[in-house]
């Protein structure tokens, strides 16, 4: 019981060394009133009788393996390379902390050098961090180290409205108490064109997300003369992107971003229902002295052998105290591993082969789709692995008729976009097959049909 | 022994995976988008991968590897079947914005860990969505302050936080916007009563306290402490970080505390992962409970479902979970629920140990550490000597060993196999060895760990430079750490052609 | 510990020396020797102002950091640019090549008022005496 070791001989034993005659006495400084209370929690089970409830709870769930998933929106179902779950399954890595002890770490440290390497590969920024929480932790964290760039006396973010509304919405928790104006979207409709316009001297940093929450891909062009006129002002530019979408479309770097974050869930993390997921966090070399997190630096040991070590760590909680650049101490170590083993295994041809599948797939059930009467695809813009649908019934009927059908439809943006009721953005990624596209064009034209009357 | 960089094992055109081929009809790649030059990732096969990886982790040490007394940071051993519950396919296989009705079963999860944690704790409430210790810490202090607003109260802003707090602490103050009052310890390593008076004023939000503290030590003011602070209108902070200590023992909301965080990955048994993912569920008071961050999860009534007769009792079948955000939430912390995938280890664990079980893990767990501490005390000197909790601290140096600091006897110890405590904190001791042995360790391994430092102890004497030099058996020896930070080389970059 | 006698002192461990109608600012011996290896210093833009107090830059070794407080107020005229490639000469040489700020005072004469060498000899022994 408790994975505890001792036998009622160790205890009495270890009390005599001691020298107590009851574990009870050990805590007579607690106050008596309140001393061992009555926890009121279930039965302890067996292992068995554990697992059979997990699988009773797991089962009761309708889980991605027997549903065609055309649902995004921040988190996404790609291939998990067999190879990923296996390597973050060695205990030497998953039961160790922090690796605060260089010289018996080398194994967590050189894969967050490597993990580094490969941020820095796949967005062509400078330096990398360790990670954060996930996608939206990672772009508050962008907010704070622009203030403190900008000397705090930048009180200003200008965010898309095309930037995930959860990312928006954890951008003004997290700075409600250091008296930062989020700004940008309050006209939701309004697009990346008028973003500039609220760009002025007090402004910190200018948000923008590529490809966008609808999916969708502004120009680079456009996106150089947002990160111009940021510059002008004096502000960073940041962006929020879908690291797959880097295996074919152009990096960050090549338009003028100085901050780039995303969710590196994609990169060989499993859905689970939301969470742990993997923040990543690149930024131009000038800043780094400003950035939050675990940073890994080459270094040698006492006989001249390369090794690697945190470094950096002034910028840190446990050094710098009230004045480190975040409290970030615990961060996603273990998901970065995965998402190292994923972009290792995959090379940039694989993942080039997987971008390019999300795309050639998307565009398919995106032209398919749109010739359903009734739908419609919004198209303005390139998009990537998601699009928006125009839907002649609500999107929420819609969804719970295509579970009829085992498909898990898209996100219903007239949750977070008044002007968008009606409308669902569908994710296509390389796990869905033509087969599955097909049956969803089948099902939305019948579900039409049926309810579009 | 070192490991080469996966870059240089790359070689153009392998590959570790197989894809699908494209079964839709191809179509033009936006030119504009496209980017010239492939992403800067190796090229390995997956044998080379596979390899590279076993022998990187061959190069570190877990808990599975052997004793980690590290302070502060629980490092118990992570129960196997956790691992296999968490990759259920419902669990791992579902996304976080399915309809509610399709994932029944992770919200009755989530559910179900918030009340075990509200009776574990006390409070009345608790959001399982912060990802980690400090996020939860975050979500504390905002929460205080959003509970002080709300009542109209603009004019506080103090925090007050003891000086041997977990810089955490402090750190997340100042990103609440908030102002660090750092107050002093007293000579048993309590909160310094005068010194809190003093501070105590109706600008204060409130104060963080870790308890027990980071020396290991239950405050023997803490029902005096709280009363003050409550008596100038703020509110009490729990840093539950050291709730390994307490569960079964106290609950926090019982003493004084009206918010504190949990530490999934330490007391309830997930694995630290080589730093994260973690999960932070942050408990309140009642009064706070509609500031929390959400979504929490609540349980509703299921008219449809439920075919109770008017006098019936209902039973689970009658209820339906749904996502739901506070009243006066100070909003969402991370996109998202949380970190989902941590909660059902703990879920696990806590079903697997039961009341008592979480009772004897923390006896235990503050058994080792007084065994521990009562071995080592003729050894090291001990800057508070009264019982301890789940942890205690040590002083890394000797009288007659003058050249010798706490950092060699780290590194000597891992020549023999075993990790080094936590070094240099907290800040108020000279040359702190932290100690925090766990429940999960047998007294053999306790009793190695005694001898190894008794002997260290007695190297220290005798021969100091086998310390100085330490270690001599690691894959690679101490490290330049200012080379590191003089020059940081933060990636690879390839050979210049 | 070196003290350099040119200079004044103040209780956060800084000298400062007049030369000509500007001074020149860098941490001590002592302040140097506590911190151990320096590998960054973080110094102010040429022009700005500061109080006397006022933080005007960190300086940083591998476990720690600690601010660096104007001696006195003034403008700053020159940052020691060298210390970016090579902060180690804080360590090395903390009153010549390690260097960091020269501003012009808003009163010299103020610089009088602070601890010449001996005081400050006397100050940081009090302190080794208080541990």
């Amino acid at each position: 019981m408790s994975y505890v070791p001792h036998t009622d001989a160790d205890r009495r034993e270890m009390l005599a060394a001691i020298g107590v005659g009851s574990v009870e006495e050990l805590f007579a400084v607690v106050p008596e009133s309140v001393r061992f209370p009555e926890l009121e929690l279930p039965e302890p089970l067996s292992e068995a009788e554990v697992l059979e409830e997990l699988r009773v709870l797991s089962d009761s769930n309708a889980d991605l393996d027997h549903l065609a998933c055309f649902l995004g929106a921040g988190a996404y179902r790609h291939y998990i390379p067999s190879v990923v779950q296996h390597v973050i399954g060695r205990s030497e890595f998953y039961t160790a902390y922090t690796p605060y002890q260089p010289e018996i770490s080398q194994g967590t440290l050189q894969t967050i050098f490597e993990y580094q390497s490969m941020i820095c590969g796949l967005t062509g920024m400078d330096v990398s961090n360790a990670s954060h929480y996930d996608g939206a932790t990672a772009m508050a964290e962008a907010v704070i180290m622009a203030i403190s760039v900008g000397r705090g006396k930048r009180r200003k973010a200008v965010v898309a409205p095309a930037v995930h509304p959860q990312y928006r919405e954890v951008v003004r928790t997290y700075t409600q108490g250091m008296g930062v104006q989020v700004v940008g979207d309050e006209d939701l409709t309004a697009d990346i064109g008028r973003l500039a316009e609220r760009i002025d001297g007090d402004t910190a940093c200018v948000i923008v997300q590529v490809p966008d929450f609808f999916g969708g891909l502004d120009s680079p062009e456009t996106l150089s003369a947002l990160a111009d006129a940021a510059h002008r002002a004096g502000a960073l530019f940041v962006v929020s992107v879908d690291p797959i979408s880097l295996g074919l479309l152009k990096p960050p770097s090549e338009y003028g971003v100085d901050i780039v974050v995303g969710e590196g869930q994609s990169l060989g993390l499993p859905p689970s229902f939301g969470g742990p997921y993997l923040g990543f966090f690149a930024c131009r070399e000038e800043y780094v002295r400003r950035m939050a997190g675990r940073l890994v630096g080459e270094t040698v040991d006492s006989q001249g052998r390369r090794s690697y070590v945190l470094t950096l760590a002034t910028r840190e909680q446990h050094i710098r105290r009230e004045r480190a650049t975040s409290n970030i101490c615990t961060n996603e170590a273990l998901c970065a591993l995965a998402a190292s083993v994923y972009l290792a295994a995959l090379g940039p041809r694989g993942l080039r082969q997987v971008a390019e599948l999300c795309y050639h797939r998307s565009h398919y059930a995106a032209n398919r789709i749109a010739q359903v009467p009734g739908f419609a695809v919004l198209d303005n813009r390139p998009f990537f692995k998601e699009f928006v649908v125009r839907c002649p019934i609500p999107v929420e009927e819609i969804n719970a008729e295509l579970m009829e059908w085992d498909i898990l439809g898209g996100y219903d943006l007239g949750r977070d976009y008044p002007h968008l009721a009606g409308h669902m953005l569908l994710c296509v990624t390389e796990l869905n097959t033509r087969a599955q596209i097909d049956d969803l064009v089948m099902a939305l034209r019948i579900i039409g049909e049926g309810g579009g009357e | 022994m070192t490991e080469k960089l996966i870059y240089e094992l790359s070689r153009p055109g392998r590959c570790a995976c197989f894809l699908p081929r494209t079964d839709v009809p191809p179509v033009e790649l936006p030119s504009e988008w496209v980017r010239e030059e492939a992403p800067l990732l190796p090229e390995v096969s997956e044998v080379d991968l596979v390899r590279h990886y076993v022998r990187l982790s061959q190069l570190n040490y877990g808990v599975d590897t052997g004793f980690y007394p590290l302070g502060s940071c629980t490092m118990k051993y992570n129960p196997k079947v956790n691992e296999e519950a968490c990759r259920l396919p419902g669990f791992a296989q579902t996304h976080p914005l399915q309809p509610e009705d399709t994932v029944q079963g992770n919200l009755k999860l989530m559910y179900e860990l918030q009340c075990y944690l509200r009776e574990i704790s006390g409070f009345a409430a608790v959001s399982l969505q912060p990802a980690a210790g400090a996020h939860g810490e975050l979500a504390g202090i905002l929460i205080m302050r959003a509970y002080h607003l709300d009542r109209g109260d603009t004019g506080r802003s103090r925090i007050l936080i003891p000086d041997s707090a977990h810089g955490t602490n402090p750190a997340s103050t100042t990103m609440s916007g908030l102002e660090v009052v750092q107050l002093k310890s007293d000579s048993r390593g309590n909160v310094d009563l005068d010194d809190l008076r003093a501070n105590l004023d109706d600008r204060v939000i409130g104060m963080m306290l870790t308890n027990p503290n980071t020396l290991g030590l239950f405050d023997e003011h803490l029902e005096e402490v709280a009363r003050l602070v409550h008596g100038a209108g703020g509110l009490m902070y729990g840093d539950g970080a050291n709730l390994n200590a307490l569960m079964g023992i106290a609950k926090p909301a019982a003493l004084g505390f009206d918010v504190m965080h949990f530490n999934l990955h330490k007391t309830f048994s997930t694995p630290h992962g080589g730093g994260g993912p973690g999960s932070g569920p942050v408990g309140v008071t009642q009064e706070l409970a509609r500031f929390l961050p959400g979504p929490v999860v609540v349980r509703v009534l299921d008219e449809e479902a439920c075919t109770c007769r008017p006098d019936d009792e209902h039973d689970e079948f009658c209820y339906r979970y749904e996502l739901s955000q506070p009243g006066s939430s100070i909003g969402r912390l991370k996109a998202f629920h949380g970190n989902f995938g941590v909660m059902v280890r703990a879920y696990t664990y806590i079903r697997m140990l039961g009341s008592a079980g979480l009772r004897q893990a923390s006896e235990d767990a503050v058994l080792n550490a007084n065994y521990l501490q009562a071995r080592l005390k003729r050894v090291y000197p001990v800057p508070y000597e009264r019982p301890c909790m789940h942890e205690f601290v040590l002083e890394g140096r000797l009288a007659d060993a003058p050249g010798i600091r706490a950092l060699d006897i780290s590194k000597r110890l891992m020549d023999f196999g075993m990790h080094p405590p936590t070094n240099y904190f907290p800040l108020i001791v000279h040359e702190a060895l932290m100690i925090e042995p766990t429940e999960t360790e047998s007294k053999e391994t306790l009793d190695a760990f005694v001898d190894a430092m008794t002997r260290i102890a007695e190297e220290a004497r005798t021969q100091p430079e086998l310390l100085r030099d330490a270690p001599h058996t690691t894959p690679v020896g101490r490290l330049d750490e200012v080379r590191a930070a003089r020059e940081p080389r933060l990636r690879w970059k390839p050979p210049a052609a | 510990m070196k003290v350099d006698k040119a200079s004044r002192y103040t209780r956060t461990h800084e000298w400062v020396r007049l030369e000509g109608d500007e001074a020149v600012s860098g941490i001590t011996d002592y302040a140097q020797e506590q911190l151990s290896d320096v590998v960054y210093v973080e110094l102010p833009a040429i022009g700005e102002h500061f109080g006397k107090g006022e933080v005007y830059g960190v300086v940083e070794s591998v476990k720690a950091a600690s601010d660096n407080y104007m001696p006195v107020g003034g403008t700053v005229t020159a940052v020691n640019e060298s210390l970016a490639d090579e902060p180690q000469q804080v360590n090395t040489d903390p009153y010549g090549a390690g260097w960091m700020i020269r501003f012009r005072p808003d009163d010299p004469a103020e610089i009088e008022q602070l601890m010449d060498a001996a005081s400050y000899e006397e100050y940081v022994s009090s302190l080794e005496g208080a541990h």
